[in-house]
C-alpha cells in the first residue's frame, strides 16, 4: 500500500478515536453541568409559588417569616402571633381556601372584581390579618405589609423535616425524610446482602466444586440482567404481602421491602467481585497456611479472607452504590411516604424515588423542578463518595 | 543413622503423565539430601509427595509407601495437617503472610491451637534468631512482612517453618530468587539447621547442592537415577547420565 495512503488512513483512524473521547467528556460534562445549574437554582428562588404575595397588618410587629413558620400558620398549627414573636394577637388568615368564612359570593361581585378591594378592608380592619393570594388578585397597592420571606437555604433544605413540596402557600422542601429514606433501605440491604454475599463467595471460591462453580457464576451474573422493574414486580407480589402478613402491619410497603429487593439486586456485584478476589488470593499463600499445619478453613478464615478484604469490601460498596441510585424498584415496594423513618416496617421514601415520582408533575423551572434537581446533586455526591472509597480501598491493597 | 524417611515403588501421574517413575530413596536423620536434575525432572513433585502438598492439585493419582518415622503417610485416615505440621516447608519464591513480621511466624503456633502468649513470643524469637533474622528486625516486628527484602522475606518463612518444630524441613528452590548474598546466608542457615533437623533441599545451582548436601539424589525424566553421597556424585558417579548433567553437557 502507498505510504500517503496508510498515514491518511492512520491519522483519521487517530481522529476517530479522539472524536469518541471528546464526545464522551464532553458529555459527561454536560449533564453534571446541567444538573447542577438547574439545581444550584434553588437557592435563588423564595419557597413561595410562582406569584403569591403574603401580606399583614401595618401595626404587625413581624415583617419576616421563614418557609416552616408560614406553613405552621396557614396549617393552623400557630395560631397567634406571639408565638412567632408578635403581638398577642390570634392569626386570621384569608386566603382562598378560607375566604368564604369572611365574605359571600355577592360581596366579591362577578369574577372576584370586588375582591382586592375587600383584600385592603381585611388587612386595615383585623390586627392579626395575614392574606395570601396570587397577584392576579391582590390590589395594586396593598394597604398592609408584605411579608419578607427569604431565599431557601441549602442548611434548611438538608435538615428540613418535611418533604412537601406542592404544600400551599409555600412549598416545604425539606429532605431529611428522603436522605434517611435512602440511608434506611441501603443500610437494611447491606445487612441483608453482606453475610449473604460474602457467604456465597467464600462458598463458590472454596467449597464448590469446579462443575457446580461454573453452573452458579452465570446464573447469579444472570441476576444482574434482569430488569429491575420485573425486581419490583416479584417485590410487589410476593415480598410486600409476605411482610404484611408476617409482621401484622396495615401496609407490607415498607422500608424492609426495599431492602431485601434492593439486597437481591446487589447480591450479584457482591458475590461476582467478592468470589473474585478470593480466587485471586495467590496460591503461593494457601500453601504457605497449609504447609504450617493449618486447616483448610484456617487457611480460609486467617489468610484469604483476609487478603481478599479490600476486593470483598470493593464489591459490597459498589454493590450498594447500585443499590442506592437503584428507583424503579423501590418506589415500587417502600410506600413513598415522605416522612421521617422510624421503623423498617414503616413507608419510606428514597431520593431516586421522589425524583422518579415527581418530575413528570412539576412546571418546568419552578421551584419544585429545581428542587428534584438539588436531590439529584445530593445523589450524585453520594454516588461519587461511594465510588472515590471504592477506589481508596482498591489502593489499599496496592500499599500492603 | 537413623532412617528418617523411607520412600518405596512411588509412582505419581497427573492425569495420563507419569510424572514420577518407581521412586525408591531413604533420608537420613539429620542430613541434607539435595535433589538435582533438570526442569521438569519430578524434584519438586517429589519433595511436595514428602508432606502430601500435591493433594491440593486435582487429577493427581499416587501409589507406592512413604513411610515418615515408619508411618505410611499415604495411609488412610492419616491426619494430613498434623502431618503438614510435622514437615515444614520453605517454598520457591518468598511467600509471607500479609500480616506482621510477628504474626507471620507466629502464624503456624496460633492455628495449631497454641494460645500461650508468652510461648508464643519465645517461640517467635527463637526461631527468628535461629535464621538470622532477629537483629534485623527486632525494633519493628509489627512492621509488614511484605516491607522485608526478598532474602529476609525467604529467611522469615524458613523462621515461620521453625517455629512449629518439625521433624523435617522440605525446601524448594529456596534461593532461586535471591541475590547472592542472600543466598550465602541461607545456605549457612542450612548448615547450622542440619545440626537439629532433616532437611531435603531442591536445587538447580549444583554448586550449592555440593556445598550444603551430605547425600544427593539425581532425577532425570521422572526417574531416580543415581543417589550418594554428595562427594562421591561430584567427583565418581556411576551413571552416565548423572556424569553428563553435573559435567555441564546437558539440562
Amino acid at each position: 500500500m502507498n505510504k500517503v495512503v496508510r498515514k491518511y488512513i492512520e491519522n483519521s483512524v487517530v481522529s476517530v478515536l479522539f472524536t469518541s473521547s471528546l464526545v464522551t467528556t464532553i458529555t459527561v460534562i454536560f449533564i453534571t453541568f446541567f444538573l447542577f445549574y438547574e439545581g444550584m437554582g434553588l437557592f435563588r428562588e423564595k419557597p413561595l409559588e410562582a406569584d403569591f404575595i403574603i401580606a399583614v397588618n401595618k401595626s404587625n410587629t413581624v415583617k419576616k417569616l421563614d418557609n416552616q413558620q408560614i406553613g405552621a400558620v396557614f396549617n393552623q398549627d400557630i395560631t397567634n402571633w406571639k408565638e412567632l414573636g408578635g403581638d398577642s394577637l390570634p392569626i386570621e388568615i384569608l386566603s382562598l381556601y378560607t375566604i368564604e368564612n369572611y365574605y359571600s359570593e355577592e360581596d366579591l361581585g362577578e369574577d372576584f372584581s370586588l375582591l382586592p378591594q375587600k383584600i385592603n378592608e381585611f388587612l386595615e380592619q383585623t390586627p392579626g390579618a395575614i392574606v395570601c393570594f396570587t397577584k392576579a388578585f391582590m390590589p395594586e397597592k396593598i394597604h398592609g405589609d408584605e411579608i419578607h420571606i427569604d431565599n431557601i437555604e441549602l442548611l434548611q433544605f438538608l435538615k428540613g423535616k418535611s418533604w412537601l413540596p406542592t404544600s400551599q402557600p409555600v412549598a416545604q422542601l425539606g429532605i431529611l425524610p428522603l436522605i434517611l429514606g435512602t440511608l434506611w433501605v441501603s443500610l437494611g440491604a447491606i445487612l441483608i446482602a453482606l453475610p449473604l454475599g460474602v457467604a456465597s463467595a467464600i462458598y463458590m471460591a472454596e467449597v464448590a466444586k469446579p462443575k457446580l462453580r461454573n453452573l452458579l457464576k452465570p446464573v447469579i451474573e444472570l441476576l444482574s440482567g434482569i430488569p429491575s422493574v420485573v425486581y419490583g414486580f416479584f417485590g410487589l407480589i410476593i415480598i410486600v404481602p409476605f411482610i404484611q402478613q408476617l409482621f401484622n402491619v396495615p401496609v407490607g410497603e415498607t422500608a424492609l421491602a426495599g431492602s431485601i429487593v434492593l439486597a437481591i439486586m446487589a447480591l450479584p456485584t457482591i458475590i461476582t467481585i467478592s468470589e473474585d478476589a478470593i480466587r485471586t488470593t495467590p496460591l503461593a499463600l494457601r500453601e504457605a497456611s497449609l504447609a504450617l499445619g493449618a486447616t483448610r478453613w484456617q487457611t480460609v478464615l486467617r489468610v484469604v479472607i483476609p487478603y481478599s478484604k479490600s476486593g470483598i469490601s470493593a464489591g459490597i460498596i459498589l454493590g450498594i452504590g447500585r443499590a442506592i441510585g437503584e428507583t424503579m424498584a423501590v418506589l415500587m415496594v417502600t410506600g413513598n411516604a415522605g416522612t421521617m423513618p422510624t421503623s423498617f416496617l414503616q413507608p419510606v421514601r428514597t431520593i431516586p424515588a421522589t425524583i422518579a415520582a415527581e418530575l413528570g408533575e412539576v412546571p418546568m423551572g419552578g421551584v419544585h423542578y429545581k428542587a428534584l434537581f438539588m436531590l439529584g446533586i445530593i445523589l450524585f455526591l453520594i454516588n461519587m463518595i461511594i465510588n472515590i472509597s471504592v477506589e481508596y480501598i482498591k489502593k489499599g491493597r496496592v500499599g500492603r | 543413622m537413623a532412617k528418617k524417611v523411607e520412600v518405596s515403588n512411588l509412582n505419581l501421574r497427573y492425569g495420563d503423565f507419569h510424572a514420577l517413575k518407581n521412586i525408591n530413596l531413604s533420608i537420613e536423620e539429620r542430613s541434607v539430601t539435595a535433589l538435582i536434575g533438570p526442569s521438569g525432572c519430578g524434584k519438586s513433585t517429589f519433595i511436595r509427595c514428602l508432606n502430601r502438598m500435591n493433594d491440593l492439585v486435582d487429577h493427581v493419582t499416587i501409589d507406592g509407601s512413604v513411610l515418615l518415622e515408619g508411618e505410611d503417610i499415604y495411609r488412610k485416615g492419616i491426619d494430613i495437617d498434623n502431618l503438614r505440621y510435622r514437615v515444614g516447608m520453605v517454598f520457591q519464591k518468598p511467600n509471607p503472610f500479609p500480616k506482621s513480621i510477628f504474626e507471620n511466624v507466629a502464624y503456624g503456633l496460633r492455628v495449631n491451637g497454641v494460645k500461650d502468649k508468652s510461648f508464643i513470643e519465645n517461640k517467635v524469637r527463637e526461631s527468628l534468631v535461629k535464621t538470622a533474622l532477629w537483629d534485623e528486625v527486632k525494633d519493628d516486628l509489627k512492621k509488614s512482612a511484605i516491607d522485608l527484602s526478598g532474602g529476609q522475606q525467604q529467611r522469615l518463612c524458613i523462621a515461620r517453618s521453625l517455629a512449629v518444630e518439625p521433624t523435617m524441613l522440605l525446601m524448594d528452590e529456596p534461593t532461586s530468587a535471591l541475590d547472592p548474598i542472600s543466598t550465602a546466608k541461607i545456605e549457612d542457615l542450612i548448615f547450622e539447621l542440619k545440626k537439629q533437623y532433616t532437611i531435603v533441599i531442591v536445587t538447580h545451582n549444583m554448586q550449592q547442592a555440593a556445598r550444603v548436601s551430605d547425600v544427593t539424589a539425581f532425577f532425570y525424566i521422572g526417574e531416580l537415577i543415581e543417589t550418594d553421597t554428595t562427594s562421591k556424585i561430584f567427583t565418581n558417579p556411576k551413571q552416565e547420565k548423572t556424569q553428563n548433567y553435573i559435567t555441564g553437557r546437558f539440562g
